[in-house]
């Protein structure tokens, strides 16, 4: 035992910093439950215990100072707990300033290796001050506990480590406990040598295996346990932690299968063999569970940063004198560990900034007609494979005139250009380096790092992050993240004979242009070439060209042109390629250092034939290729986009169904157009479904739900469906065939009364009806909305 | 008794070279490979080791030598460094040979270009002299 005693110690120690990392941010939870009137009957022992734990394992591994800290508030809580002492905001305040000094030596203790210099004495005074002062008189602890103090101190004299170890039982508020407590000693000392000598485990054990303390109550025992560590967290029986380079590897692992399985299946799938045929299959589903398990390993609610706001928007609002009221909806959304790592930072700038920007003081905001306190949302929730995060408040939203003006101040833009764009560029200005509209400078936010910090590092993995705001209602900032960085979804393509992967988050769409519809429609800028796509200049890029691939150029005559429109650092481009392959998950792979210093590839992954595939920057290729400059700070003010916005344009995706109506959605409602074969639709429950990318979609004929006049759709081949999408929730609209996509300026706008249609609009000088999707889908399917209703209700 | 050490032997070009046994985590015949545009030339591609993507350098490319002819399959002799595998492509793959420490010689100062910086050491073997590469400098390729 001795032998080891150093690293056992430094692991007692580590196993200390994270079980307290996590005891005081539910501690700091509560208490702010506590202080906002929300306490649970439970929240005193749930405090109690954090502490206690925090305690009995510093003192067991000797940290005192900790110790004697954590052993001045864990009075003041037992007594909380027994209702012998009422809280009140002032010793709420003490107490959270408590869980700061527990932290900042915690953080000592992990960074230099001691417990920091840092003298508590006249914090511990005030909660001493508290326990003491509301002390009823049939409880007159703390004179007891000095007593006790002094007794060991007698009793045991040549045990210097007694009065600290004594620390643990200090806590029993009861006499009973005092006075039997000293003749513990003897046993007290033998577990105190735990790691030198292991005889007196025998004493130890039969108090060992006793049942985790679910949250309800804390048997007696516990408090009494010479081994408190035991009394850990209620998870510690049914959770162990795990090296998280153990759980990569794990998924690395996993990853290998996957592709194993590919290649296996692509064999099997022209064998006849049906014992083959059916281990095969095995195997297929075996893996595609084992992989969604290990990757769930890998997630964490994203409560796990949550957890802190509370805290955090309580202090800096008080620091502010503002008040605001912080709601987190969709904690339990889980995100993978390096991605939750990824955004903790970003995600607390932007609640700093936005209760220092956006919330007005408490007079003003009763002056507006708001409520004094500031509502302050924050919400999480899966969309498309990705993870949304919205930041809402209600505060008095940006003002669009500080802004610009500022921005021309600070030569990000020029007054000509403040005067043309739209509000919503004027917001994605507060994203530019070294803007700041902070009238002075607060220990808040305003000392230089900026939301462009917060935006670099949300598009580093993948994310994006959009700003909308209305004067005198608030502000809502979007962030969208990929699920996980180890498996994208990608799509793949060939060119010039090789295969290359797409991520799906620079994707936008897809466009096929016939051969002689390309050779007019591609025109050329002074030899660049450019596509007009919805009266905008797409840029294209030949991506063979620019890779530098021999051409297949007798081939590309006859074939159509493939663009894949993508878009990099908020701008907009086409690649052109020479075939789109499919959409597939693809386990990303780093490239060797020989190839670092190619900024077009974002890494390698492997194909289910078990070759290797390059996985394309878009970034990097347009850098290269020259379609973006590598100038960032030229927001998207392009003359252009500017009308283009300004003209609050729509784009809406026309089509018909049954009879000859023209029917029109907006895009944003669209979440892709697919096409289903009409054996592959299955019942379920009375209504038509198709599986679709691992889950059942329900489908909706379109012409089922108008008027009459629309007959239902009888044709043959291939059904084209609209999939549209709402809080995670998908339907396939049946319709008839996809006209057209169009982007312009809606002109007239009929309200309409009739069934599943919202209203009619000119569009491309024909009158179209616009579809009342929420409408139709209601009427196919009421339970459809009833989940987003409740977080709609959930939200005051 | 001198000191010995192993080494794994191939041939480029009619020379023979060795690289330190330890340093050489396989050996395997001809891989599917997938081009890297607008990589340096020495890179011929990446292959599938098992799951783990490995670049592979072409050796011949990599000390000046000629290219070599298109029938010829290259052989992959995959060397562990500190930035993990590298697959070195040669020719032709000769013994794992065991050589005691003197015979070995600093290579001769007529050792021009970017042999000079690449080979080590000459054993004087009976039959050939053996060229010993420092790996870690040869898979350091400069990104075009």
């Amino acid at each position: 035992m001795s032998l080891n005693n150093e690293a056992l110690q430094q692991q007692l120690i580590n196993d200390l910093i994270v079980e307290s990392a996590e005891g005081l941010d539910r501690f700091d939870a509560e208490m702010l439950l506590l202080e906002n009137g929300a306490g649970k009957k439970d929240s005193f022992n749930i405090v109690f215990r954090s502490i206690h734990t925090i305690k009995g394992t510093a003192g067991c591994i000797g940290l005192s100072k900790i110790e004697s800290v954590a052993h001045v508030g864990e009075n003041l809580l037992s007594l909380l707990r027994e209702g012998k002492v009422q809280i009140s905001p002032a010793m709420i305040s003490a107490l959270l300033e408590y869980s700061d000094a527990l932290k900042e030596m915690m953080r000592s203790l992990q960074t230099t290796g001691s417990q920091g210099e840092t003298d508590f004495s006249a914090l511990l005074t005030k909660l001493q001050r508290f326990a003491a002062g509301e002390t009823p008189v049939e409880a007159p602890k703390p004179p007891l506990v000095a007593d006790a103090k002094a007794i060991v101190a007698e009793v045991s004299a040549e045990v210097p480590q007694a009065p600290a170890k004594w620390g643990m039982f200090a806590d029993e508020p009861e006499p009973v406990a005092v006075v039997t407590a000293p003749a513990k000693v003897g046993a007290e000392k033998a577990v105190w040598g735990l790691f030198e000598d292991e005889t007196p485990a025998a004493e130890v054990a039969p108090e060992a295996p006793k049942p985790a303390p679910v949250a309800v109550e804390i048997p007696t025992v516990v408090e009494n346990s010479p081994a408190p560590i035991k009394a850990t967290a209620p998870v510690s029986e049914t959770a162990i932690r795990v090296d998280v380079a153990q759980l990569d590897k794990l998924m690395n692992l996993v990853g290998e299968l996957v592709l194993a399985r590919n290649q296996i299946l692509q064999f099997t799938a022209e064998s006849a063999e049906p014992t083959l045929q059916n281990a095969s299959q095995r195997l297929n589903s075996i893996t595609t569970e084992l992989q969604e398990s290990v990757m769930k390993t890998r997630m964490q609610p994203i409560e796990n940063i949550w957890a802190k706001f509370p805290r955090i928007v309580r202090d800096v609002s008080r620091d502010l004198g503002k008040q605001v009221k912080l709601i987190m909806e969709g904690n339990e959304t889980e995100l993978d560990r390096t991605i939750i790592e990824a955004i903790k930072d970003p995600l607390t700038h932007i609640l700093r900034n936005s209760i220092d920007h956006g919330f007005e003081k408490p007079e003003a905001r009763l002056k507006a007609g708001k409520a004094a306190e500031g509502l302050l949302v924050l919400r999480a929730y899966h969309e498309g494979g990705q993870v949304n995060i919205e930041i809402m408040d209600d505060g008095a939203g940006i003002n669009v005139e500080r802004v610009k003006s500022k921005a021309v101040e600070k030569g990000i833009i020029t007054a000509e250009h403040a005067a043309r764009i739209s509000d919503r560029e004027v917001f994605n200005l507060i994203f530019q380096p070294g803007f700041s509209t902070a009238e002075k400078v607060t220990n808040v936010s305003g000392r230089g790092v900026g939301m462009d910090v917060v935006k670099t590092n949300i598009e580093k993995i993948g994310g994006s992050v959009d700003v909308m705001s209305e004067s005198g209602q608030g502000t809502t900032l979007k962030i969208k993240i990929p699920l996980t960085l180890a498996i994208i979804p990608a799509l793949i393509v060939t060119t010039g004979g090789e295969r290359f992967a797409i991520p799906q988050v620079s994707l936008l769409e897809l466009l096929r242009l016939d051969r002689e519809v390309a050779r007019t429609k591609i025109e050329m800028l002074y030899g660049a070439p450019v596509y007009r796509l919805r009266g905008q200049l797409l840029p294209l890029v030949y991506l063979d060209r620019e890779l530098k691939l021999g051409a297949n150029a007798a081939q590309k005559k006859f074939d159509d042109v493939q663009i894949v429109v993508v878009q990099a650092d908020g701008r907009q481009f086409g690649m052109i390629v020479d075939e789109i392959n499919d959409t597939e998950e693809i386990v990303v792979k780093p490239l060797g250092k020989q190839l670092k210093g190619i900024s077009s590839f974002a890494g390698a992954t492997i194909m289910g034939d078990g070759r290797v595939a390059l996985i394309l920057d878009v970034l990097g290729v347009a850098q290269y290729s020259k379609v973006i400059s590598e100038v960032r700070d030229k927001p998207a003010l392009d003359t252009a986009k500017v009308v283009e916005r300004s003209g609050e344009k729509q784009t809406l995706l026309v089509f018909n169904t049954g009879a000859n109506s023209r029917l029109a959605i907006p895009l944003t409602t669209v979440a892709r157009l697919e096409e289903f074969s009409r054996e592959s639709v299955e019942q379920s429950g009375g209504q038509a479904v198709v599986q679709y990318r691992g889950q059942i979609l329900p489908l909706i004929p379109v012409a089922n739900y108008l008027s009459p006049a629309d007959a239902p759709v009888t044709s043959t081949g291939p059904m084209q469906v609209v999939v549209y999408s709402e809080s995670g929730r998908s339907v396939g609209l049946v319709v008839g065939k996809i006209n057209d996509i169009v982007n312009e300026t809606i002109t007239v706008r009929r309200e309409s009364k009739r069934n599943g249609i919202a209203g009619s609009v000119v569009i491309q000088n024909r009158v179209t009806d616009l579809l009342d999707v929420p409408g139709i889908i209601r009427a196919a399917d009421p339970s459809f909305y009833e989940n987003h209703k409740e977080t709609i209700q959930a939200k005051p | 008794m001198s000191q010995t050490k192993q080494f794994c032997t191939f041939f480029l070009n009619g020379l023979f070279f060795g690289v330190e046994v330890l340093n050489v985590q396989e050996v395997l015949r001809s891989q599917p490979m997938t081009r890297v545009p607008l990589s340096s030339p020495t890179v011929r591609g990446l292959i599938n080791l098992r799951g783990q993507i490995v670049t592979a350098l072409d050796l011949r490319l990599r000390l000046n030598l000629p290219e070599r002819d298109a029938e010829t399959q290259p052989m992959n002799v995959v060397v562990r460094t500190a930035d993990g595998a590298v697959s070195l492509l040669v020719d032709e793959i000769g013994d794992v040979v065991e050589i005691a420490d003197d015979i070995f010689e600093r290579p001769p100062e007529s050792l021009q270009g970017v042999a000079r910086e690449l080979v080590r050491g000459v054993y004087k073997m009976k039959e050939h002299l053996l060229l010993i590469l420092d790996t870690d400098k040869t898979v350091c390729v400069p990104a075009v």
